[in-house]
């Protein structure tokens, strides 16, 4: 069941300072470009994408952060459009967000007791003091900070940066969410306890019917914990499917490339040393396809038309104007 | 044929609540041109190393014991640990450059690329011309990737990937013995990453220095290096080749890391990741430091420090570390 839903969306941010072009208007950056996405319930969907490529602004759009250029956005099929007042209250009550920084997204000042307790409050979902710290007590249990009582009194510097993430991931939870948008929830965090806050959220998905939304950079990650992958590039949909056959057998030239880049042990012979360029500017994002100046395999078309999508069965489709040629390795 | 020789090693920070040792009893050789991969989690040490054979600590840190050897080609050694302040000049760039994690910080905002590059040539090489400075200036770049038109660009209009080769041709300028870079490419994206590590391949192909490269990422330093060292708490927990400790580790702390990053390709292996989470430096557990995370640990794990003792700082198996194919 899809639970959320983006369509269409765009989204062009204008600056409020800076060179002014013709007719004195400021150019706007082109962050998202017509990017549908859907999150289903009990599954995790990862958004895929090198750092500025749009896949914060499309986690922000579908938690109506910010409005949206044009596009929509589909709680449980309804469109909403929730940026202030009640109705965003609302909507915050069912979609949460987890950011990447668990230094900055708790406030150094307050305990543990007091992050989780307020969203309880201000949601309605408690009722009495007993009600409170016992609810409190229950959601540190789900995300394993245990004994809890110890824990609840902590205030942020005396945790990890884990411990810190779960906090946080605690604190979405308390407003019984029906969607979660981790936005690189591990990429602050070491290595040897990125996995366990990983298993938390798979867990959490799959225990509590979450729709969960995990944006990374981290493709190898997304191949373990999401059940389909979707990658972003430049603001654009570039492809998407279940996460072992997008890995393992990439159909777009820029998948191949990301793939490729990834560090590998297991890799017998490196990848060819090529200089491949870097991610273009977004306010004058290239025509056409926008890889096309990185692309190793571009055609004239590539630069002229942007490309649509094209099925490729099985839950996979692509934007690629050679999707249907001898393009797989 | 070692270029740096460090024995014995440790820094302490100077707190209100007693010394924190961030880095203990570390020894380590450099060989010369070899790439030797740094890896650890935050608050391993491995930048408090890099800082202090850079000499580029400062109170409250301070180097409590050990020495620093950095040994020339004509076979002339320096202590550096002892070297003044202009010979620290001297040494510096010349002898032993450093690569920062961001290149944005590391550069001069208000100077162009050129300018930084002619600046480190001005200094050391008084002799040589401005035009051949302004040659040697554009060719540094080249080399790194960069075209030399883009030597009048400040560092805001370079993307990250540029700024960070641009710090890479600062480094290069004097043609240095040993480059230490400090998380070089953490802030870059994946495929910019992969094209400056050709990069650094290459100019070490051509130029032979040595480097101490330094990162979290322990996949990518089994890509990079030759011979990788293993910091934990403080401490060099285990060395080896590349390929050894990626085939056969003999810390259990090293098997968790490599257990604990999910691999791209292959059958999709169950991650078994370290449980718990890295120690309190100011109050570390007795013993081996990693013992509380340790699913090998026996009960002498937590009274007696494992030394390293050949490649690995571990009791098991009569300090031999875990053995092959476990």
């Amino acid at each position: 069941m899809i639970v959320l839903e983006g369509r269409n969306l765009t989204k062009h941010f204008t600056a409020a300072r800076g060179p002014r072009g013709r007719l004195g208007r400021r150019p706007p950056v082109r962050a998202v470009e017509d990017v549908s996405i859907a999150l289903r319930a009990g599954t995790v969907s990862a958004l895929v994408g090198e750092s500025g490529c749009g896949k914060s602004t499309v986690a922000r759009l579908l938690a109506q952060v910010y409005p949206a250029t044009s596009g929509e956005v589909l709680l449980r099929g309804e469109p909403v459009r929730a940026h202030r007042g009640a109705a965003f209250r609302d909507y915050r009550r069912q979609v949460q967000l987890i950011f990447q920084d668990p230094f900055a997204s708790l406030n150094p000042f307050h305990r543990v007791r007091y992050h989780l307790a307020r969203p309880l409050r201000i949601h309605g979902h408690v009722r009495s003091d007993a009600d409170e710290k016992a609810q409190v007590a229950e959601l540190l249990e789900r995300v394993s900070l245990t004994p809890v009582e110890q824990f609840m009194d902590k205030l942020p510097h005396e945790l990890s940066g884990g411990q810190r993430q779960r906090v946080a991931i605690a604190r979405a939870l308390a407003v019984r969410p029906v969607a979660l948008i981790a936005d690189e929830p591990v990429s602050m965090l070491d290595v040897s306890i990125r996995l366990g806050v990983l298993r938390l959220l798979e867990g959490l998905a799959q225990e509590s019917g979450l729709a969960l939304l995990y944006i990374t950079h981290d493709i190898a990650s997304a191949r373990y914990f999401a059940q389909d992958i979707t990658v972003m590039y430049a603001g654009r949909l570039i492809e998407s499917g279940p996460s072992e056959a997008l890995t393992q057998s990439a159909r777009h030239p820029y998948t191949q490339l990301l793939l490729e880049s990834a560090p590998d042990p297991d890799r017998v012979t490196p990848p060819e040393a090529t200089r491949h360029g870097e991610p273009p500017s977004l306010i004058e994002p290239p025509s056409g396809c926008r890889f096309h100046p990185r692309c190793p395999v571009a055609l004239p078309v590539c630069s002229e038309r942007a490309p649509d999508r094209t099925e490729l069965g099985e839950g996979r489709w692509t934007h690629c104007w050679q999707a249907e040629s001898a393009l797989t390795p | 044929m070692n270029v740096l020789e460090i024995r014995d090693l440790s820094v302490d920070y100077l707190s209100g609540g007693g010394a924190v040792h961030a880095v203990a009893d570390v020894s380590l050789d450099l060989r010369r041109g070899e790439i030797l991969g740094l890896a650890g989690e935050s608050g391993s040490g491995k930048s408090t190393l890099a800082n202090a054979v850079a000499r580029l600590l400062r109170p409250p840190a301070a180097i409590t014991s050990g020495s620093v050897v950095y040994r020339r080609q004509d076979g002339s050694s320096e202590d550096v640990l002892a070297l003044g302040r202009k010979e620290l000049r001297a040494f510096r760039w010349k002898e032993l450059a450093v690569v920062f994690q961001s290149a944005m910080n590391a550069l001069n905002p208000v100077s162009t690329v050129g300018a930084q590059i002619d600046d480190v040539l001005r200094i050391h090489r008084p002799g040589m011309s401005r035009n051949d400075r302004a040659e040697r200036a554009a060719e540094l770049l080249q080399r790194v990737g960069i075209s030399a038109d883009r030597r009048r660009a400040y560092p805001h209009e370079l993307s990250g990937g540029m700024r960070q080769r641009a710090a890479i041709a600062i480094a290069l300028a004097l043609n240095p013995e040993v480059i230490i870079m400090d998380e070089p490419t953490t802030a870059l994206d994946v495929v910019v990453q992969r094209d400056i590590l050709h990069e650094i391949r290459a100019l070490r192909e051509e130029y032979g220095f040595a480097v101490v490269f330094i990162t979290h990422d322990l996949s990518l330093l089994m890509e990079i290096s030759d011979r990788i060292a293993i910091m934990y708490a403080g401490r060099v927990v285990e060395t080896g080749g590349a390929r050894a400790i990626h085939t056969s580790p003999r810390h259990p702390y090293t098997l968790g890391l490599l257990r604990s990053f999910p691999r791209l390709h292959g059958p999709r292996e169950q991650l078994l990741g370290i449980p718990g989470t890295p120690p309190d430096l100011r109050s570390l557990p007795p013993g081996c430091a990693f013992h509380p995370r340790c699913g090998k640990a026996m009960a002498e794990c937590s009274s007696e420090l494992p030394a390293l003792d050949g490649d690995v700082a571990c009791l098991l198996n009569g300090g031999r570390g875990l053995e092959d194919a476990s």
